[in-house]
């Protein structure tokens, strides 16, 4: 059976904007970072208090991955806000809320109360959006 | 007025800039006390609305912000004495016991594994990625 998730990958149109985006405004850490080549890097960072779950901070760009065409609506469709990434959490919605809008944090939607607690969500810098929660007790 | 009586969004307002004086000054010798008091709380009114805001009292929130600097200081090779002292602790002794009860580990330990992590991914750096994003990537 399927354990746990290790890494998930969010694609970036620019890496160092994202290193800057992730680390500096939403406080993660970075866990892994490599070069890959003169051309390539290998970017990994973790929310402050999941330590043992790696966001892949991965380019859109034409390589092996993606050839142009594909890199090209790539970069489109994260541009255009196209994916939600994932779900975090925190203790304090609107704390958290105040916080990373002070810090320039983009948000599509400000916080509301829904059945399982509160939720607002936010994009990166790239264009990606996530979903920031404070669950109830219950959840 | 009593704290309660503030309105909401104030509260949260001086409770994260108490968080974000922590972040800033972490290295310095902060008075937990005088924070409280420039927001305009008791110490405790001040600790009860931060824990609940941040899941941490404010002591607890400084320790943790200060270990985590040392493990990147540590990552870098630097001395776990001038880590001690670049992230605020006066007794590099002190530190180290601290590090061991949160990490489970001594921060020379952890420094030591860190080095050797980075040793490997310097001699080969596909060790840091997994595989299947290696042959995806043409890396190998």
């Amino acid at each position: 059976m399927i354990t746990k998730v290790t890494h998930m990958c969010v694609y970036v149109l620019d890496q160092d904007s994202a290193y800057d985006f992730y680390v500096n405004k939403l406080g993660f850490k970075v866990h892994t970072d490599v070069p890959m080549g003169p051309d390539a890097r290998w970017l990994t960072v973790t929310p402050p208090e999941q330590h043992e779950l790696e966001l892949t901070l991965f380019p859109v760009r034409e390589g092996s991955m993606f050839d142009a065409e594909t890199a090209r609506t790539m970069t489109d469709l994260v541009k255009k806000g196209t994916f939600g990434a994932a779900v975090f959490t925190c203790h304090d919605l609107m704390a958290t809320y105040q916080e990373l809008k002070g810090k320039g944090v983009e948000f599509k939607k400000a916080p509301t109360k829904e059945f399982y607690g509160f939720e607002a969500s936010f994009k990166d810098d790239s264009g990606n959006w996530f979903s920031l929660a404070q669950l109830t007790q219950e959840q | 007025m009593e704290p309660e009586h503030y309105p909401r969004l104030y509260l949260y307002r001086r409770i994260v800039q108490a968080k974000l004086f922590i972040d800033r000054h972490y290295a310095e010798n902060i008075d937990l006390e005088q924070i409280a008091d420039e927001a305009y709380f008791s110490r405790f009114h001040f600790s009860r609305l931060f824990k609940n805001a941040y899941g941490k009292t404010p002591h607890h929130y400084l320790t943790k912000v200060r270990m985590d600097n040392a493990k990147q200081l540590l990552t870098q090779g630097i001395p776990v004495a001038e880590v001690s002292f670049t992230i605020g602790f006066d007794s590099s002794t002190s530190f180290a016991t601290l590090f061991k009860k949160h990490f489970g580990v001594s921060p020379s330990g952890y420094q030591a594994r860190q080095l050797k992590k980075l040793t490997s991914f310097a001699a080969n750096p596909l060790h840091a990625v997994p595989n299947c994003f290696a042959e995806t990537c043409g890396w190998k």
